[in-house]
């Protein structure tokens, strides 16, 4: 039906040749050639550091390319700042979204705007409106930006950019942060935009979304361009295949848990943050041993908290968190103990949190030095042991693979699979009975991805209870044992990992408290389009 | 439509003013080229300075030059001097760096500097010849080190404790420095002219070829000793974990607030031990210039040498070297003080500006090749 589209209005919308951007040594994009129609969704598809992201700044007046030439309806532009792209109707929405917090969206959507007329807000308003009308939108467009969801704040942006009368879209990774129902949504808007003749570029690394909604594919690998294939002629496979290089199988191992014991029993814990808003609320959960237990959740609903509690990171109101020591089955009790004083109590509890470079690992020191974070302690010589943390990291550096100049290279200036492989091999050489990961391949290409599984795999085997924050719901599904929902601070079901159904998962997801929210806003929907 | 011939009109103004270079980072530098450029900075430096040298004064910039070399090498006193004043820099420079490198932002080292130094006055003052020597020195070095410890000390508690901000809080310690020490000049110079005589038989001993030697002395060790601190010592580590990122110290269990207090005990001690050398091993009086804004040359001595004791030794060298340098210039050739200051600042920008190349690089735009 799509392809259909395409072939019978095959309008050039925007065109690039030869474009070719450094930075520094870094060849981010290499004489790349790109067409866009008008009416088509395209996406741009590749590992993280293939490009995409720079290739779409260029186009958005975020970056100026070395060589070569950008053609918007057939002429020759050039894109100095946003301004500019804007000026020729391209429009970005970002990942990390641009929105003032205390601003209601029309405030949000109308600042910066400067066409020299005077727009009253109630004329910006109705102006809104028929955008959202238009497209059928779902947004409450007089609620401040800190009492929205992520989705709807997303909303916002690509509202943000239409109202500047956007005629090609840029997306970055739109879907990274919504529930599959979310998505769902995003998608019907963007083909209904398709439809009225809008080009849209989707950057992506999930191949099942570019197969459900895109008409062409353009594959990205090391700054280059690979190939543009129409969706409806390709596969994952041969997707895959093109992103990487080489075929590799997308098939997770999941092993049967051998004798699982309790490990770690949390019981009726909740922590406030300083407005006394509840972060986390009454969770209750048991992590076995030899066993993955998956966490899935919207982003920020309370996942780093639950498990900066378990590390001694996270003050609690109320609640327990036993720990079960393997050898003498002994309980042990970890609430409100610092990290050190778990560390003392012989408890092996092993953490990789989110922000790799911020929390788990100091950007400017080099391996060994990071590998020194946790031991550094020992003994009681005033000055540090530099031999084994060395020791460690030549070893490591060996077992996973880490692509690195050498052991003292500072961690910041690997690439995001080597850090994440730096730091889940220093959690690991302590051999963890509990190990938490949060979002361990985020940012991660398909083969360090792979490789993550497979250490989560071998941690599992070897008896430790591991627990495993993800965001991409097929991969919980394929990798973990149970699959633990969390909504709003509080624990929405836990499943199994060999029986969930993702619509399942999804409705856990926005279930209590954004339940009603979400209620509301489809009303809100029902009375526009009825109006 | 309208649109479109307004967006062909843009883009005609536009294509005039495509970007001639832009500018990337670095990945890194080999230094023979880091080198090359910092010396491309000093000869430019230098050039603009004699071009202005000429302009404003009518002197040759090559004798001024030479009268600047005189200045810091001419004789075995000026040498000495110069080490001097090295060494004082150097101290106070030293001191401010473990709290740059935790990235607390100790701008009071000036007001620390003064409050050691005052301690040191106050025990020459009412200890001096009334109590046996060695005693006066050991209370005269504790009291100085101590009281330049508690001055840094406040503004790290009140961080530990209610996250102030430190760069305004040490900046403000500073003002209450100066006037506590104006307020004991007040009291001990009694016949009123505020300026206190030198108390030249109560300050620190006297050994070596020079009368500078022992407080060159001190600080040579120390900068050993601070070397080997912040670079193999489990404090320094711990420094240069909370320097980066608190929340990393966090996780791996390293008391935050510890670090801090401790550090700034540290930075201020050092401080005071500063004060000790001035006011005790120079100076033998105080006064509200005894700290001279050493305070604040020692944090760009400091950054300028990437917080490395070695490389900062270096730096401090050099700004010892402009200081002595251009304070001949004036003497000898009766020129007024601002060019000695014009110089020095002209000098010290270019090296400080140098930075920039050294961590970025101007590219220029390749011409557009053609599409086929």
């Amino acid at each position: 039906m799509s392809t259909a589209v395409v072939e019978n209005q095959k309008q050039i919308a925007l065109e690039l040749r030869n474009i070719t951007k450094t930075f520094g040594r870094v060849v981010a994009n290499k004489n790349v050639d790109l067409t866009v129609y008008r009416g088509e969704i395209l996406a741009i598809l590749g590992e993280n550091g293939c490009g995409k992201t720079t290739l779409m700044n260029m186009i958005s007046g975020i970056y100026y390319p070395d060589e070569g030439q950008i053609f918007v309806d057939g002429e020759e532009v050039v894109i100095r700042s946003p301004k500019d792209a804007f000026a020729h109707r391209i429009g970005m929405v970002h990942q990390h979204f641009k929105l003032v917090d205390v601003f209601n969206a029309t405030e949000n959507i109308v600042l910066g705007v400067k066409d020299g007329q005077k727009t009253s807000m109630a004329e910006a308003q109705k102006k809104v409106e028929a955008l959202i009308d238009r497209y059928g939108f779902q947004l409450d467009f007089k609620k401040n930006i800190h009492e929205m969801s992520v989705s709807e704040k997303q909303t916002v942006e690509i509202v943000k950019v239409l109202y500047r009368s956007a005629d090609i879209l840029i997306l970055d990774e739109p879907t990274a942060v919504l529930t599959p129902q979310e998505t769902e949504k995003l998608f019907t808007v963007l083909r209904r935009m398709r439809d009225d003749g809008k080009s849209i570029i989707i950057i992506t690394h999930k191949l099942h979304e570019v197969l459900a909604l895109t008409d062409r594919v353009t594959v990205l690998r090391r700054g280059e361009h690979i190939a543009t294939v129409n969706t409806a002629e390709t596969d994952e496979n041969q997707l895959t295949e093109m992103m990487v290089g080489k075929k590799i199988s997308l098939n997770i191992e999941r092993l049967e848990p051998e004798n699982p014991r309790d490990r770690l029993i949390v019981s009726h814990i909740s922590c406030t943050d300083r407005e006394g808003i509840k972060l986390l609320d009454d969770v209750s959960f048991t992590a076995r041993s030899g066993e993955i237990l998956g966490i899935a959740g919207i982003a920020g609903s309370g996942q780093r908290e639950l498990l900066e509690s378990i590390a001694g990171l996270q003050n609690l109101d109320c609640g327990e968190i036993t720990y079960f020591d393997p050898k003498t089955e002994k309980a042990v009790e970890l609430r409100s103990k610092t990290p050190l004083q778990i560390r003392d109590l012989g408890v092996r509890l092993s953490f990789v949190p989110e922000d790799r470079l911020g929390m788990g690992l100091v950007g400017d020191m080099d391996i060994i030095d990071n590998m020194m974070l946790r031991s550094y302690r020992r003994g009681h010589s005033m000055f540090v042991d530099r031999k084994k943390p060395r020791d460690l990291a030549e070893e490591i550096i060996q077992s996973l693979e880490i692509a690195t100049p050498s052991a003292t290279t500072p961690v910041r200036r690997l690439s995001g699979g080597n850090v994440q492989k730096v730091l889940l091999g220093r959690e690991i050489a302590s051999s963890p009975t509990v190990l938490m990961a949060a979002y361990p391949v985020r940012g991660l290409d398909i083969n360090s991805s792979y490789a993550i599984y497979h250490l989560l795999n071998a941690q599992k085997k070897s008896g430790a209870a591991v627990i495993f924050v993800g965001e991409d719901l097929d991969v919980l599904m394929a990798l973990c044992d149970r699959i633990m929902v969390i909504a709003s601070g509080r624990i929405a079901g836990i499943v199994d990992g060999k029986t969930a159904d993702k619509r399942e998962i999804g409705l856990l997801m926005t279930k209590s408290a954004t339940a009603d929210k979400i209620q509301k806003s489809a009303n809100n929907g029902k009375e526009t389009v009825s109006s | 439509m309208n649109q479109s011939v307004n967006r062909k009109g843009k883009e005609q103004t536009a294509s005039v003013h495509e970007p001639l270079f832009h500018i990337v980072k670095r990945d890194s530098i080999p230094w023979y080229k880091a080198w090359a450029i910092r010396v491309i900075a000093v000869l430019a430096a230098l050039i603009i300075c004699a071009v202005l040298i000429t302009l404003l004064s009518h002197k040759n910039p090559l004798q001024v030059y030479k009268a600047m070399f005189d200045g810091a090498f001419g004789t075995e006193r000026r040498i000495w001097m110069l080490l001097q004043e090295l060494a004082v820099l150097l101290c106070v420079s030293l001191a401010v760096t473990p709290a740059f490198k935790m990235q607390f932002w100790n701008i009071g080292a000036e007001g620390q500097v003064l409050m050691g130094g005052l301690a040191t006055a106050a025990c020459m003052f009412y200890l001096g010849g009334k109590v046996p020597y060695p005693v006066l020195l050991i209370v005269m070095v504790l009291a100085s080190l101590l009281t330049g410890a508690v001055w840094g000390l406040i503004p790290a508690l009140f961080k530990a404790k209610w996250n102030t901000n430190e760069t305004l809080f040490t900046l403000m310690m500073n003002y209450i420095a100066t006037q506590i020490v104006l307020f004991a000049l007040c009291n001990w110079a009694k016949d009123g002219s505020g300026v206190l005589r030198p108390m030249k038989n109560f300050g620190l001993p006297a050994f070596g070829p020079s009368a500078y030697f022992p407080n060159i002395l001190v600080v040579a060790i120390l900068t050993v000793i601070l070397y080997i601190y912040l670079r193999y010592s489990k404090q320094g580590y711990e420094i240069n974990v909370v320097g980066q990122s608190q929340n990393t110290a966090r996780y791996v269990g390293i008391n935050v607030k510890k670090v801090i207090i401790r550090t700034m005990f540290i930075s201020g001690l050092l401080c005071g031990l500063a004060g000790l050398l001035l006011v005790g091993g120079t100076n033998h009086t105080i006064s509200t210039a005894t700290a001279g804004g050493r305070g604040f040359t020692a944090i760009m001595v400091s950054w300028l040498g990437k917080f490395n004791p070695l490389y900062m030794t270096l730096t401090a060298f050099l700004v010892a070297f402009l200081k002595r340098g251009s304070f001949n210039i004036v003497t000898q050739f009766r020129l007024n003080d601002s060019i000695s200051d014009i110089i020095t600042g002209i000098i010290l920008f270019f090296i400080i500006g140098c930075e920039f190349f050294l961590n970025y690089k101007i590219v220029f735009r390749h011409k557009a090749k053609e599409a086929k």
